[in-house]
């Protein structure tokens, strides 16, 4: 094991990290400002693969994929917003999750119905192929750009809720719904713009990641449960609680994967270390997640109510 | 009282519906019906496991697959010990169903002391994602530990055996299915009427009310929790033996989330409404997946309009709500 | 001298800048209902929280029959003896008046991990809930569910449960809110009555209630207790007319 190999692990943990933020903002916001529990968020995550790689390929463009698959997330989501999430806002978390499984069965076969069984791919952009020197190593330039893309469009939500006047109505209608409807904003305007806003972003990574994974079908909802971890552990609603949360769910996992078999290996013969590791790397997240909870049964960073 | 009248009448349609069905198949000679009422039944009693849970306790468990995976494991993993000679941490294998059947339910339990220890400090929102998760966790580490099949799942070649009676023949499974079923309910209906049941019915609505007399919700909680979890259990290892393969994707969350279908489209909290839930899931499937490879489209809308427009499920619809006296 | 049932001593909350609770000692003797009163905003339900065990307080100790508390669960408290009304009716909206009773019997009892006799064929269990009822004159709605019941029987309701737990002391958190003037009327008799069996701490916004039931009086204002004594030594201190009763005379 070289340094080499653990800064490029490192550097693969933070753009899957950084992926996840993308996927765990867009759920956090939405449940910190509507209070909702949205299973489907994994479905718009698939569905920006979807038109990316469709867009792309038809077009031979990989911007204009990007473009469209972020589109469709968004308007995706806005469509849900208006036609289903709107009545489910005063529901109970039960019928949350009924109403968005449900989502989740239509969108999927919807998504099946449209661009058909087998998977797609979606090839990397001329301008972001090859590797570039990162001294230690060489690392490829793509998942390069995804950790630039990532912490990029972090900043810019950190600029929007910090500094914007939607940002500002977003925090209001997280602390109090009555105030902000007092006060004479479109309470339900607003809600579909933060929904479609989590959609673009879920759009946004589902795209982003489709050029180094396959696009099919159910793509979605692994990435959703781990998205759940992080806001579990970065607490509910806070967009600072995804972003650690996020990094260290997306550090320990990966890293946990590279090193734990080897580390087994130590001790035990490689074939059992290698599927002992396998097994207790696969678990590694979640046992952070429990221990997090026993300290901070609120997460990280809690935001009151 | 007509409604409650009505409910038991609907409760002995489904009761007998649920055993005649296969029996005419029976006669008929028909064992594809007879595995589809078995496999009707085992989700029923895996639903009524999650009931306690969730429609007494109000515990939103979204990862009540795990225990019904974990169930199917133990059988899975105990005939394939009988089987090759080898044993699971010193203990021997088996292949006699009353074995097997403790011994799952006993695992799903643990298994849910563990997870409900952890995730009941929480509530709401929070409870939910953290059954998931955890169900997830499990799920990753049965598809990753490949010593007991890993992705492949494990066969189970020899259908595990009942004292006196042949298990390979579709109706004494089937048979089998249907008293566990019942026996299950019932359990349900006694705990339901207890002290216990009150207390767990009351946290549902108050858990500060309900802590304020001087009961703590946790301890409540948690057993009605790995109660759920056993009962769940138990119908995993049924269905290990109906399908003579232990699955990894029994836990997945679709199961879960199939799990809670089954409840709404019951009657959450209602005694029958597992099986009710159960027969229209199954139905469903069956029917409509003999038309259109597309079904899951359609199962989708029809929950969606259910949760949006109809709520209370299929016992609700025809016997009122419910009162609790 | 008699020990105090419940005393406060010292207790301190604070919410980030806010003192909730600042420096909160009290005490209730046996026998006696003391009133707690305080401006809206004066930490009533802050010290209401750390009594029953919900809030845990930043620092002081609460002694409850000679025990320390402090550490307690609020079922633990209950347990020992600790009987709590709401300020906003907190029942089991889906449970009759009469289960609602007996919900809080079957926790006196301490017997709630029993999963097979059927609890509502428990004679004993509903014959002492009925009686109960009766006593706060809810015996003809026994059957009613909680939800279903006005706003006044749901007051009465709660000190019912309260009564069913047998407390060494009630602790009753605004029982006259939103009640009409004979409904307080006859509250202020059945209270009287009441302090026989278990001391009272009451707080309470109806001055008229309060002035004619209270032994003792303390006076809450932005957390901390700035006057206790008796009805007339209330009446007539000087920092209470300023801070509290105000500029009203």
């Amino acid at each position: 094991m070289t340094a080499a190999l653990l800064f490029e692990q490192f550097l693969n943990g933070l753009q899957f990290g950084l992926m996840l933020f993308l996927m765990s903002a867009g759920l956090t916001l939405v449940f910190g400002v509507m209070g909702l529990i949205n299973l489907a968020h994994g479905s718009l995550f698939m569905i920006g693969a979807f038109f990316c790689a469709a867009a792309a390929g038809l077009t031979g463009n990989f911007w204009l994929g990007l473009a469209a698959g972020m589109a469709a997330a968004a308007a995706a989501g806005a469509l849900i917003e208006v036609t289903v999430m709107r009545r489910l806002y005063t529901r109970d978390h039960l019928d949350q999750v009924l109403a968005t499984f449900a989502l989740i069965l239509i969108l999927s076969e919807g998504t099946k119905i449209l661009f058909g069984p087998f998977p797609l791919y979606l090839d990397v952009p001329p301008l972001l192929t090859g590797t570039v020197d990162l001294g230690l190593t060489p690392y490829p330039l793509y998942r390069l750009a995804l950790i630039v893309a990532g912490i990029g469009v972090a900043l810019g939500l950190w600029l929007l809720i910090g500094r914007t006047r939607l940002g500002i109505r977003i925090r209001a209608g997280e602390n109090d719904r009555e105030m902000i409807a007092a006060l004479g904003v479109n309470i339900r305007a607003l809600y579909t713009v933060v929904f479609a806003l989590g959609a673009a972003l879920a759009g946004l990574a589902g795209a982003l990641v489709g050029a180094v994974q396959s696009v099919q079908v159910g793509m979605g909802e692994p990435v959703l449960i781990l998205a759940f971890v992080v806001i579990v552990i970065g607490g509910i609603g806070s967009i600072r609680g995804a972003m650690v949360g996020a990094l260290l769910v997306g550090v320990i996992d990966t890293m946990g994967r590279f090193l734990l078999p080897q580390v087994f290996a130590l001790f035990l013969d490689p074939s059992k270390a290698s599927g002992a590791g396998a097994a207790l790397a696969s678990i590694l997240v979640y046992l952070l997640m429990a221990l997090i909870l026993v300290i901070r049964p609120k997460g990280l960073f809690p935001v009151h109510a | 009282m007509p409604d409650k009248r009505r409910e038991y009448a609907l409760n002995a349609v489904l009761a007998l519906g649920l055993l005649l069905v296969p029996l005419w198949a029976y006669w008929a000679g028909s064992p594809f019906t007879i595995t589809v009422f078995t496999r009707i039944a085992i989700f029923a009693l895996a639903a009524v496991g999650l009931n306690i849970a969730l429609g007494l306790g109000g515990m939103v468990s979204f990862g009540h697959a795990v225990y019904f995976g974990v169930g199917g494991y133990v059988a899975g993993i105990a005939a394939q010990h009988a089987f090759n000679g080898e044993t699971f941490l010193g203990i021997a294998g088996a292949n006699q169903m009353l074995i097997i059947w403790p011994v799952a339910m006993i695992a799903a339990g643990l298994l849910a002391a563990v997870i409900g220890a952890f995730s009941l400090r929480t509530s709401g929102i929070f409870f939910i994602m953290i059954t998931l998760a955890f169900a997830q966790m499990v799920y990753y580490f049965a598809i990753s530990w490949p010593t007991y099949g890993g992705e492949d799942g494990l066969p189970i070649y020899v259908r595990n055996t009942f004292p006196g009676l042949n298990t390979m023949r579709p109706w004494n499974l089937f048979i089998l299915c249907w008293c566990l079923l019942m026996l299950a309910i019932g359990a349900f209906a006694l705990i339901r009427a207890s002290r216990f049941g009150a207390a767990l019915m009351a946290i549902r609505q108050n858990p500060d009310r309900v802590a304020a007399v001087g009961i703590s919700p946790f301890g409540i909680k948690l057993a009605a929790f790995v109660i759920s979890a056993m009962i769940t259990g138990l119908a995993g290892a049924l269905m290990a033996d109906l399908s003579r393969f232990a699955s990894p994707a029994a836990m997945a969350w679709t199961m879960s989330g199939e799990l809670i279908v089954i409840i709404i489209l019951g009657g959450t909290g209602r005694l029958f409404g597992p099986v009710a839930g159960a027969a229209v899931l199954v139905g469903f499937e069956v029917i409509f997946g003999g038309m259109t490879e597309h079904w899951r489209l359609w199962l989708g809308l029809v929950l969606l309009l259910t949760v949006l427009f109809a709520r209370g499920g299929i016992v609700t619809l025809i016997a009122g709500r419910e009162r609790l006296g | 001298m008699v020990d105090p049932v419940l005393s406060l001593s010292h207790l301190s909350k604070s919410f980030g800048a806010l003192k909730a609770t600042d420096d909160v000692s009290l005490t209730l003797m046996p026998g006696e209902i003391h009133a707690l009163i305080g401006p809206n905003g004066a930490g009533k339900s802050t010290l209401i929280g750390q009594i029953s065990g919900r809030i845990a307080p930043d620092a002081g100790t609460i002694t409850f029959k000679g025990r320390d508390i402090t550490g307690l669960s609020v079922a633990q408290r209950a347990r020992l003896g600790l009987g709590r009304s709401f300020q906003i009716s907190s029942l089991i909206p889906e449970y009759s008046a009469r289960r609602n009773v007996m919900l809080g019997l079957q926790a006196r009892q301490g017997h709630s991990f029993r999963f097979l006799k059927p609890v509502m064929h428990d004679r004993r269990l509903r014959d002492e809930a009925e009686a109960i009822l009766a006593k706060v004159g809810l015996a003809g709605r026994a059957s009613v569910p909680s939800a279903e019941l006005s706003h006044g029987e749901r007051r009465l309701l709660e000190i019912a449960v309260a009564l069913a737990l047998e407390p060494a002391c009630f602790l009753l958190d605004e029982p006259m809110a939103g009640m009409g003037a004979e409904g307080v009327g006859a509250l202020v008799d059945f209270l009287r009555g009441l302090k026989a069996q278990a001391p009272i701490l009451l707080i309470e916004h109806d001055m008229d209630a309060v002035f004619a039931l209270a032994d003792r009086l303390s006076v809450l204002v932005y957390g901390r207790i700035i006057a206790s004594g008796s009805v007339e030594e209330i009446r007539n201190d000087p920092a209470v007319r300023e801070a509290y009763l105000g500029d009203s005379e």
